[in-house]
């Protein structure tokens, strides 16, 4: 976080924040890499954003160490760690001009007036605010006040870039627009990005990693692939996205991965079973699992009743209960989706070893 | 559902007794004294033209604007390091300073002007210590004159230059001020850029208020002036009840309240008025 041009590399070691009684974080570790993009995800009050205010220096942690290139910043103040932040809100400079409030940072750090103005001038351009120079917030849209935000966060080259969710107060497709821009200055500046959101979807396009918050604890982190894949829990399974849980019996370890029992028909998963030996959860994705008239002998697959359907444009989300009552959705082609509630009566339900994965029985 | 206008109607008849006392109470009289400008002791516009010629009107006046000027800066300044502490110092610390602005509301402006009079005085408590101690051979002039009555006018008018600097400051976007410091400004740095300069309307409102205020000052300079820093105020009042010069008196008192329409139509182009309050 302190030399400018350089991304940096953090490392944070068993971080912990209690306000009063309440634990806002837990015995948090995490490397942040040099350069990379990690998004801190969770719902409200899981600690990301605690997270991201130790990592700024407004927020002291109770316990831990925070380390930048090394170096132990955990008691240097919040001006002297100078991580370029962008706030929910964008906390602009109000009666500053767009020019004045990207060059505020530089004035801080003394620099000439030549070199102030030059960068001022690439950093409007990059973010696309030319002609906007002498406005002041207040005459912005919520995209560009976002942008003078960005580019005031990132004028003075920080080693590190905090983004408490940036995007909250945009519309739809604005946001989708603000998400391609902040991939590409990631990409330009090839800055540390740390990305507070709740926003699971906006989690999985941007990151290169992204790391799961729940009730001040962090849950896992990985490439977006890997936690939505493969989550470790049944939090981290459920926040991703839409997922369909079915209990197994008899889980063991079996060549290439692991079987069990689902509704009394052997099935096949391809990860390991070593923690969730005996009753356990098969969780898949609804767009991983497919309709069928049977199963083949071999293939995954369990009997189930469509019951419901909802249009979503694309495709069809198609409710199903199984033969022993559970409740399961998939997202199906919408002429698919029809022909299996014209039928009313039993479909096939499949699915690829690849895409289930084991979860503990009943636990988070 | 209410209608929009049946509120309008509600909202008009509270606030009827009010209005109907400014009218009779205020509007009406100085309607009076107008007249009286015009007419007293000749109908003409001859004590509009002393006002412009007469020294002794001129060289109060004057001092009337010097002496409010300085009174602005100095609460305004005071009012905002008290200000700062009570809206944004810790629970003790707003304590302190809340009791410090409201227990002055309790006092009259008399029992204040004697009080410092009891402070000031050649045989105060101030000069008696600070010749006790030796710093002084002779009293130092405290009071009967300007210093006098810009120090009690000061402490009268400082608790009302506070409400409008506190509605400023509350309205402060916490987050603006982190990411000053996140941008790598120092405390005293963001104070003096970021701080100040968001709470502009808050020092407008409260300037004007305090300058209003200190131009219609009556006791407190009579008291601490000691009669030898007269101020308009008083002036109107010896035209009026000590010489028979009711007409001069009048001018005065119109041309007073014009000025502060002026500076109130001023204030209200910047401020509005809750942001007073």
């Amino acid at each position: 976080m302190q030399q400018p041009g350089r991304a940096a590399e953090i490392k944070a070691i068993g971080i912990g924040k209690s306000f009063g009684s309440f634990r806002a974080l837990d015995n948090l570790s995490l490397n942040i890499g040099r350069g990379e993009f990690l998004t801190l995800l969770g719902p409200s009050g899981s600690g990301k954003t605690t997270f991201l205010m130790i990592l700024a220096g407004f927020v002291q942690p109770t316990e831990g160490k925070l380390f930048s290139d090394g170096t132990d910043i955990t008691d240097r103040p919040a001006e002297q760690r100078a991580a370029g932040m962008v706030f929910q809100g964008y906390a602009l400079f109000p009666h500053m001009s767009v020019e004045a409030n990207i060059a505020f940072p530089l004035k801080v750090r003394k620099k000439s007036a030549s070199e102030i103005k030059k960068r001022v001038g690439e950093m409007i351009e990059r973010v696309g605010l030319i002609g906007h120079e002498k406005k002041l917030p207040s005459q912005l849209s919520g995209g560009q006040q976002q942008r003078v935000a960005l580019a005031r966060a990132l004028v003075f080259e920080p080693g590190v870039l905090l983004l408490d969710e940036p995007f909250s107060a945009l519309d739809k497709s604005l946001r989708g627009q603000m998400q391609a821009e902040m991939k590409r200055l990631h990409q330009e500046t090839g800055t540390t990005f740390v990305f507070v959101t709740h926003d699971q979807s906006e989690a999985l396009a941007l990151s290169s990693r992204v790391a799961i918050f729940n009730h001040g604890k962090l849950l896992q982190v990985g490439a977006p692939d890997e936690v939505y894949d493969r989550p470790d829990n049944r939090f981290v399974a459920e926040f991703l996205g839409e997922i369909n849980m079915l209990p197994l019996k008899g889980v063991q370890p079996a060549d290439n991965g692991s079987t069990g029992l689902c509704e009394d028909r052997a099935v096949n998963m391809h990860c390991k079973a070593e923690k969730v030996l005996g009753d356990a959860i098969l969780a898949i994705r609804p767009e991983h699992m497919s309709i069928a008239r049977e199963a083949a002998v071999g293939e995954n697959g369990i009997a189930a009743t469509a019951t419901a359907s909802t249009y979503l444009g694309a495709a069809t989300k198609l409710d199903l209960t199984t033969r022993q009552g559970a409740k399961v959705t998939v997202s199906v082609p919408n002429e698919v989706a029809a022909a299996a509630l014209s039928k009313g009566n039993s479909v096939w339900l499949t699915w690829p070893a690849e895409k289930g994965f084991l979860l503990p029985d009943g636990g988070q | 559902m209410r209608s929009y206008l049946s509120d309008r109607m509600g909202a008009a008849l509270l606030m009827a007794p009010l209005l109907l006392f400014l009218v009779l109470a205020y509007a009406w009289p100085f309607l009076g004294v107008v007249k009286w400008s015009f007419t007293l002791p000749t109908p003409g516009l001859g004590q509009y033209e002393a006002l412009l010629t007469d020294d002794l009107v001129q060289s109060v006046f004057i001092r009337t604007l010097r002496i409010a000027a300085i009174v602005t800066v100095v609460s305004v300044c005071a009012a905002y390091a008290i200000t700062v502490v009570w809206v944004r110092g810790t629970p003790a610390q707003r304590l302190i300073a809340e009791f410090c602005i409201l227990v002055p509301f309790w006092i009259s402006v008399l029992t204040r002007a004697f009080g410092w009079v009891a402070l000031l005085s050649n045989r105060g408590l101030i000069n008696t210590w600070l010749q006790a101690i030796g710093f002084i051979s002779e009293p130092l002039a405290l009071v009967r004159n300007e210093f006098g009555v810009i120090v009690g006018m000061t402490h009268f008018l400082i608790p009302f230059a506070v409400f409008p600097l506190a509605s400023a400051m509350r309205s402060l976007d916490d987050r603006v001020l982190l990411a000053a410091r996140g941008l790598g400004s120092s405390r005293m740095r963001t104070f003096w850029t970021v701080f100040v300069p968001m709470t502009r309307s808050g020092i407008i409102g409260s300037a004007m208020i305090v300058f209003v205020f200190s131009l219609g000052f009556f006791v407190t300079p009579a008291i601490l002036g000691g009669g030898r820093s007269v101020m308009i105020a008083e002036l109107i009042y010896l035209r009026i009840f000590q010489s028979p010069d009711w007409g001069l008196g009048a001018a005065i008192s119109v041309v007073l309240v014009l000025f502060v329409s002026v500076l109130m139509a001023v204030l209200f182009r910047y401020v509005k008025p809750k942001q007073l309050i």
